[in-house]
């Protein structure tokens, strides 16, 4: 398009697209600008007015407020840095957790969304269905508020085989806790990790070699679970005993507690995500066409290869930029959990902006944060594409 | 889903396969082993969802907050005395319905449900408002049905009318809702009165109206030459793609205030509004940047080559092929909006969440929370599912998936 206007100098310059191009640029601009710096003036000089000019240095101030849950020491005394620390680990951990979850459950509806089998099919088409189709906030409050604050009182808890205990003050589950024999056994588990790395690499040269790659993950997995079995016995003080919740008193000791803000948002977003990530994983399959599958049954592939080496491969070129902003969706949705109660950063953000008047500067911070997750996530994304691209020949 | 079209060269299966039960049992649940325990799983866990279901429906639920209330829900405390106004605009925009679908459908086998459901959903909330008449919501499908049918007797007078109604429709909506003086024939309607269904379909349809200009332009801009306007639209999208619309909402309702002189306020509903179009621009810039990408080269060489300048170029060749192919999508995303529209209830406007929750706070109702947020969620679910479904036979009749 430039090449003709290069050489040919009749054209005058209000009509060469180059000079127009940039005029139009140093307009929009220019506007831009103009109307940033208004807003942000009228923004400074409000801020001013009010007495809380823009900056960051109250996060040193004491907090004075407490937060329900938290995963690292915190109470009312400490800063409100630490307060929003807390908030961004609650919202890191509810979101790693669900996006876990999330994935297995979807995987599995999604699976039965495509099952020969009639019921089967339909019922996961009804959940689909069913869940897309309603807003994400409506199904929390309505399971913070008919499901996890309706379970029965703590004296007459529900109890799952002695196992777990359901309460309106939270679920309690038996976990496990360190024994005598824990210092010794964590070299045990130690050295099965490094066996099963060792024993992965060799495998996988090999595979390279061959051509025939072996089920490396596999292999690995179970030398590290043979090599922490046989060490659990040979051991010999138990480095593990179970962790039983029991009443004492008037509350569960023992065990993880599951306060029912986490177990609402959490089991909002698995169940609520785990539908939109069934429709991503259907599509993915479906995406990889019958002659591929056609193919391998013609080269004698069995049902279970041609999954593995045919159709899995490709599905998850399609699954995975879908999937991957379903997770950023979760993330992000996480923020809902303030209708919950469940203290994470959007929630601890807005009680400080209650108790300090510093909306600006935390939503600023709030902001941040999040498109900073979002960030990291595209940057995996387009590492994850240039990898695993197509080679167009 | 289990009909299947079959055409007269295809290859019909045996009888036994297609007409008995038990044929059709074995086949789709009891082929083996493993699909036989599967089914009886299943059936057991339908059956005992379908048994407490019916029980708790018929039972145990109690229906009083949500038969004492309906108004509420269905339009907040919009001033009984105008209801008219609603009616008007619900009658309008089926007239406008038939006569899109007879102006640019090509193919019918859709007409009916269009025709029959999109007037009965409306009229089920016409019939919600509080006068309970029959005959209004039967006009419905009069008016639907004339629409189409005039559509197709004069193809061009009404392709005029329904572009010309199609671009009044939205500024008609705010000027009937919200009227205008004091006294007279339309007295204003506060914002503050505005609520439940009302307000979340509003706030969605507003949301999509005003981003689409948006949110072509910046797709424009995103796909642009010129760096600048490139760099500008990709930050704008990108930033706003980024946060959840929570922080969005809550910014302006708190922020909003800061940015504008002192002295100048503006209604809540308002700054959720100009928060809800803001997220949904970047998401609309997405969506047809979408379209702008499926339109092969040779398009845009082609109207170089007839000479066409950049901006004719946009405007007669690029941007109706493309806005065409993203149709689909962008009902999926009017779906999403008006799903979203819900979060605006934390921020304490009284859309059907909203009101959802303040019926709750009343003590008459305490303890009846399934019923209220399962009504609430049956009309999300209604009308998303409806407009899916929609969608879906608009792809099909856009012939989208063909090119």
């Amino acid at each position: 398009m430039a090449t003709n206007t290069r050489k040919g100098s009749t054209v005058p310059f209000w009509r060469d697209e180059r000079y127009l191009q940039a005029i139009a640029q140093v307009i929009v601009v220019g506007g831009i600008a103009a109307l940033g710096w208004w807003l942000i003036r009228n923004l400074l000089t409000g801020l001013e007015s009010l007495g809380t000019p823009l900056n960051f240095r109250f996060l040193g101030q004491t907090a004075q407020f407490d937060i329900g849950e938290s995963m690292i020491s915190y109470t009312r005394n400490s800063p409100y840095v630490r307060a929003i620390l807390v908030g961004l680990l609650n919202t890191i951990k509810v979101s790693s957790v669900g996006i876990l979850f999330a994935t297995l459950f979807g995987v599995i509806i999604g699976v039965a969304r495509l099952s020969s089998n009639w019921l089967v099919n339909r019922l996961a088409a009804a959940y689909v269905e069913l869940l897309r189709n309603i807003p994400l906030l409506v199904f929390l409050i309505f399971l913070s508020s008919t499901v996890f604050h309706k379970l029965p009182l703590v004296a007459e808890a529900a109890s799952i085989g002695k196992w777990a205990f359901l309460t309106n003050r939270g679920i309690y589950v038996t976990w496990v806790h360190k024994a005598a024999g824990w210092s010794t056994y964590q070299w045990v588990l130690l050295a099965g990790l490094l066996i099963s790395v060792v024993m992965s690499v060799l495998l996988i040269r090999q595979g390279r070699r061959t051509g025939r790659m072996p089920l490396w993950f596999l292999w690995a997995l179970l030398s590290f679970i043979g090599v922490a079995v046989v060490g659990w016995f040979i051991i010999p003080a138990t480095p593990l005993v179970p962790d039983i919740p029991t009443l004492q008193g008037r509350n569960f000791q023992g065990g993880i507690s599951l306060t029912p803000e986490f177990m609402a948002i959490f089991s909002g977003l698995v169940i609520y995500t785990a539908a939109f990530i069934a429709e991503v994983v259907r599509a993915g399959i479906q995406a990889v066409s019958k002659g591929q599958r056609e193919a391998a049954a013609a080269l004698g592939l069995s049902n279970f290869m041609t999954l593995r080496l045919v159709v899995f491969p490709q599905a998850m070129r399609v699954i995975i930029p879908p999937l991957t902003s379903q997770y950023l969706n979760l993330t992000k949705n996480s923020s809902l959990a303030i209708a919950v109660g469940y203290p994470d950063l959007f929630a601890v953000g807005g009680t400080i902006v209650n108790q300090s008047g510093r909306a600006v500067e935390i939503i600023l911070i709030t902001m941040g944060v999040y498109l900073s997750f979002s960030l990291l996530t595209s940057l995996f994304m387009n590492w994850y594409n240039r990898h695993t691209q197509l080679v167009e020949r | 889903m289990t009909t299947q079209v079959t055409t007269p060269n295809e290859v019909l299966p045996p009888p036994t396969e297609r007409y008995t039960i038990l044929g059709w049992l074995h086949k789709n649940l009891f082929s083996d082993w493993f699909n036989s325990i599967l089914s009886i799983i299943a059936g057991a866990f339908v059956f005992v969802i379908v048994r407490g279901l019916l029980r708790w429906l018929f039972v145990t639920a109690q229906w009083a907050a949500i038969n004492d209330n309906i108004s509420l829900y269905m339009k907040g405390q919009y001033p009984g005395a105008e209801d008219w106004r609603l009616w008007l605009l619900i009658y309008l925009a089926v007239l406008l319905t038939g006569l899109m679908w007879g102006v640019f459908m090509r193919r019918t086998s859709a007409i009916t449900w269009v025709l029959m459901m999109m007037p009965l959903i409306l009229g089920g909330w016409v019939f919600a408002l509080g006068k309970p008449s029959w005959w209004l919501v039967a006009l419905l499908d009069i008016v639907g049905i004339a629409g189409y049918l005039l559509a197709k007797r004069f193809p061009q007078t009404s392709k005029r009318l329904t572009v010309t109604l199609l671009l009044l429709y939205m500024p008609l909506v705010i000027l009937v809702i919200r009227g205008f003086g004091e006294t007279g024939f339309l007295p204003r309607v506060g914002t503050n009165l505005w609520g439940g269904l009302l307000l979340s379909l509003l706030l969605a349809i507003i949301g999509i109206v005003f981003s689409f200009p948006i949110g072509v332009l910046l797709a424009l801009g995103r796909q642009s030459k010129m760096p600048a306007l490139k760099t500008l639209s990709i930050i704008y999208i990108e930033v706003i793609r980024g946060v959840p619309l929570i922080t969005l909402l809550f910014m302006g309702q708190v922020m909003l205030p800061f940015f504008l002189p002192a002295g100048l306020t503006i209604d809540r509903v308002i700054r959720a509004v100009v928060a809800i179009i803001m997220f949904a621009a970047a998401y609309m810039a997405e969506n047809v940047r979408g379209g702008l990408q499926s339109i092969p080269q040779g398009q845009f060489e082609a109207a170089d080559a007839i000479g066409l300048s950049g901006m004719q170029k946009m405007v007669h060749i690029i941007l109706p092929q493309a806005l065409r192919t993203v149709i689909p999508v962008l009902v999926g995303q009017f779906i999403g909006l008006f799903k979203d529209t819900s979060l605006v209830a934390l921020v304490g406007l009284l859309d059907l969440l909203g009101i959802a929750r303040g019926i709750l706070a009343n003590p008459s109702y305490i303890g009846r929370q399934l019923e209220v947020f399962a009504f609430i969620a049956l009309i999300y679910w209604i009308f998303s599912y409806a407009m899916s479904y929609a969608a879906r036979r608009l792809e099909i009749s856009l012939g989208v998936g063909e090119r």
